[in-house]
């Protein structure tokens, strides 16, 4: 009963918080409300037309929607870089980072689940995949695991933040025992949620690009490259408009972990541009079509040859310690990186895989308005999302949340 | 409005009113209402379209976009309803409507009820003898209380030792393409976008069969100098990737070897499609069309009924001819008989002797899928 009293005034004062704010705050919500009203209304004739008002058709049959889901997932996946050092390792400059990078997560995966729903054909019978309820096929397709590992992972990234500003709302410290092995599991969890992504593309034998090996784990190295740049970016905005503290030593910290990455990164993607160009087969027409385009037909060109010079720049700067401990470079080098990353995996990475089709059909792909404006509406919900919680987050951590017990 | 549409779209009966007023408003040839002045019925919408139309109004667009609705989605613009909405009240059709309320009721109750137990079946792979044979039931009546017409579907299981195969004779196809339209005809596919199950690929002589180089959408004479021409649809694999992907289980393969979809399960989202290496399946991007004439009702729960947009579907070797014994129709239509069904478990089909005596090959066989879809030369 008194978790219950306190959970509610917890509520109240949250909605306290968010509801009030500087100027820019405001116009910031404003924005994204309107961005996603926009979203709303492309939504909408979507339903009304069916999924030909977007650019996709029977030969490129996954676009722009699934393209950022994969890519998300990576970003939601890379909160764990975060978690582990801090309540593992007890490494104690992580730990402010660490509940902006779940509040990322959960903001991330909410994305996720929005494009998913956006890209299905029939959302008023999404119930069908509902386990109990409808049929679900498990363990043979690999998107059912998808649905589990991502809906896990909500859980574990909701419930470990939540547990610690509950106590800490009450003005009470969490315990270790507690959220320790909370922490651990959600370690292996984001690893699976990236591998297991990784699977539903890889296991189709049916398209040659994505059917190979290396996938998975160039999944995690461009994750972990993308997720903590976006940490980075956003904990300097934090540290820019608000009163909480960041140190230059963490966000240095974080710029470590985005460097190997990076650094990983690139090994695989050398290994993998070799292998479809030293001796290639016919299975590297997908990669042709990717970087040169192929018979005349080279809508991907420009997006792929913006990601890699990106890609190589970013990475050159941030091995250069000097150039990485700058912080005005590192924020342009975070920012090209994950640009890079997006492109790459996600529209260089869904849309070649179909094509050229399986018989060798080359239909491409280009996103319609309807479907961009989608897009962007989900990601501003997912901004705004990420906007409460931060500053909810935020306001218990400088206490200035509190609860008042009434009684004492 | 409706002339110039060429398929078949139930319009609330607003547009079409001609052809129905039979006896009634109602469009309803039975029942309790025969009081009705002819010369009214042109301009007054029924009881039944009023209250339709009410509910039009009130709800709107919402009421599209329940699953089965989908199909038979009722065009209509609101404004129109409401002008004929206030038409009629003023003509007076409330002398109709009390006249015919009854039958009114029940009918758009039934309506209402059918569409609820189909949007929250369950999968049709589960379901028992009887289920099946309800909502085969509840289809049919739909379409009649939709159309006035009567559609005939079956639910018919596979039969016992009995598996499908194809065999597709290289050297005779001329590429005329009677298959594509005949399967076009037979499986009311959307006319609108032209779906077609069936791809005939021309190739050049000499070169072998390079897929990439050929062309799969001609408009020119056959056969074509220089050329050959092969056939491509899905090959219903005795090990399908398609069917693995799929998280809710809306496609499966049959006890007779053919791999089918649920058009009512399938949530569309189309991992079935990336997993399919043969480019056999095809997705209902928008609502399907084809004009109510041109409707073949003779259908299959598994085959050729009525789809709906955001679904899945894809050739089933015409499931609803081949288990009464006959052969899919693109076999039947063709001229060269360069298409060859039949039971592979019968010794003595002409399928089996194709695959015994003549050098066959599949594509794609490192794939592991198994097609049952054999291409040989004479
Ligand atoms: S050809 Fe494609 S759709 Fe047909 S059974 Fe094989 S994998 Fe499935
Ligand atoms: S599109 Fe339909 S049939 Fe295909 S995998 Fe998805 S739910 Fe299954």
């Amino acid at each position: 009963m008194g978790a219950f009293k306190v959970f509610k005034s917890l509520v109240v004062d949250s909605l306290d918080t968010i509801t009030k704010g500087s100027k820019t705050y405001h116009l910031w919500m404003g924005f994204l409300t309107l961005v996603m009203l926009i979203g709303m209304y492309c939504y909408s004739i979507q339903l009304e037309e069916g999924l030909s008002a977007t650019g996709m058709s029977d030969r490129v049959s996954w676009g722009l929607y699934i393209s950022n889901f994969t890519f998300l997932v990576g970003v939601a996946a890379a909160a764990v870089m975060l978690v582990m050092p801090t309540y593992v390792l007890k490494d104690i400059d992580f730990k402010q980072a660490v509940l902006i990078g779940e509040g990322l997560a959960v903001a991330a995966l909410i994305m996720c689940l929005a494009f998913v729903v956006a890209d299905m054909g029939g959302p008023s019978v999404l119930w069908h995949m509902i386990p109990g309820i409808g049929v679900f096929n498990f363990p043979n397709s690999m998107l059912t695991w998808d649905v589990i590992v991502l809906n896990g992972y909500l859980f574990i990234n909701i419930s470990i933040p939540f547990y610690i500003l509950f106590k800490h709302y009450q003005n009470k410290e969490a315990k270790k025992s507690v959220y320790v092995p909370g922490a651990i599991i959600s370690v292996f969890w984001a690893v699976g949620i990236h591998l297991v992504t990784a699977f539903l593309y890889q296991g189709l034998q049916a398209r040659p690009f994505w059917n190979n090996a290396l996938l998975g784990p160039r999944f995690l190295a461009s994750a972990f490259a993308a997720g903590p740049s976006l940490i980075i970016l956003v904990l300097a905005v934090i540290r820019s408009f608000t009163a909480f503290k960041i140190e230059d030593k963490t966000i240095k910290k974080i710029a470590m972990i985005v460097t190997v990455a990076a650094q990983i990164n690139l090994i695989m993607l050398v290994s993998e541009l070799f292998k479809e160009f030293y001796a290639p087969t016919h299975h590297s027409e997908s990669a042709y079509y990717l970087f040169f385009g192929l018979h005349g037909k080279n809508a991907l060109l420009p997006w792929i040859w913006t990601a890699i010079p990106l890609n190589v720049l970013a990475t050159v700067i941030l091995t250069f310690n000097k150039f990485r401990n700058n912080l005005k470079v590192l924020y342009v080098c975070c920012f090209m990186l994950f640009v890079a990353i997006w492109i790459e995996k996600g529209f260089g990475l869904i849309v070649p895989g179909f094509i050229p089709g399986p018989y060798g059909k080359i239909v491409e792909y280009l996103p319609t308005g309807v479907e961009i404006g989608v897009t962007i509406g989900i990601w501003a919900m997912g901004a705004f999302v990420f906007t409460i919680l931060a500053k909810t987050a935020i306001g218990i951590e400088l206490g200035e949340l509190r609860y008042k017990d009434k009684k004492a | 409005m409706s002339d110039n549409k060429k398929w078949y779209s139930l319009d609330l009966g607003l547009n079409n009113k001609k052809e129905s007023s039979g006896s009634c408003g109602c469009g309803k040839s039975e029942g309790s209402c025969s009081s009705t002045p002819k010369e009214q019925v042109e301009e007054e919408l029924s009881p039944e379209e009023f209250y339709e139309a009410a509910i039009n109004a009130s709800i709107g667009e919402e009421r599209h976009r329940d699953g089965f609705e989908q199909v038979f989605d009722v065009k209509m613009d609101r404004r129109s309803a409401f002008k004929k909405l206030t038409a009629s009240l003023l003509i007076g059709a409330g002398a109709v409507t009390t006249s015919c309320s009854v039958t009114t009721g029940s009918d758009t109750k039934e309506k209402a009820q059918i569409d609820w137990e189909e949007q929250f079946k369950g999968n049709y792979k589960l379901m028992t003898d009887e289920e099946k044979q309800g909502t085969i039931n509840r289809l049919m009546r739909s379409y009649e209380l939709r159309t006035d017409k009567k559609i005939n579907m079956t639910a018919e299981n596979a039969a016992e030792d009995v598996l499908f195969g194809y065999a597709f004779n290289i050297s005779k196809c001329q590429g005329y393409m009677n298959c594509v339209n005949a399967c076009v005809e037979e499986n009311n596919q959307d006319r609108n976008s032209e779906m077609q199950y069936i791809r005939i690929h021309e190739m050049k002589d000499g070169e072998g069969f390079k897929f990439d180089k050929a062309d799969d959408n001609y408009y020119h004479e056959v056969p074509a100098e220089g050329h050959f021409y092969m056939g491509t649809q899905c090959f219903h694999c005795d090990n399908p990737p398609c069917v693995e992907v799929c998280p809710v289980q809306a496609t499966w393969k049959e006890e007779d070897g053919l791999v089918v979809i649920d058009y009512d399960w399938c949530v569309g989202c189309r991992y079935c499609m990336a997993a399919c290496p043969y480019d056999g399946r095809r997705f209902n991007w928008s609502k399907p069309e084809v004009p109510e004439p041109e409707v073949n009702k003779n259908q299959h729960y598994l085959g050729n009924r009525m789809r709906k947009k955001g679904v899945m579907e894809k050739c089933t070797f015409c499931v609803q001819r081949t288990r009464k014994g006959k052969n899919p129709a693109c076999v039947e239509a063709c001229p060269t008989g360069a298409r060859i069904f039949g039971n592979l478990l019968d010794p003595n089909s002409t399928i089996r002797w194709v695959l015994e005596n003549k050098k066959v090959f599949r594509l794609k066989e490192d794939l592991g899928t198994e097609p049952k879809f054999w291409y040989f030369m004479d």
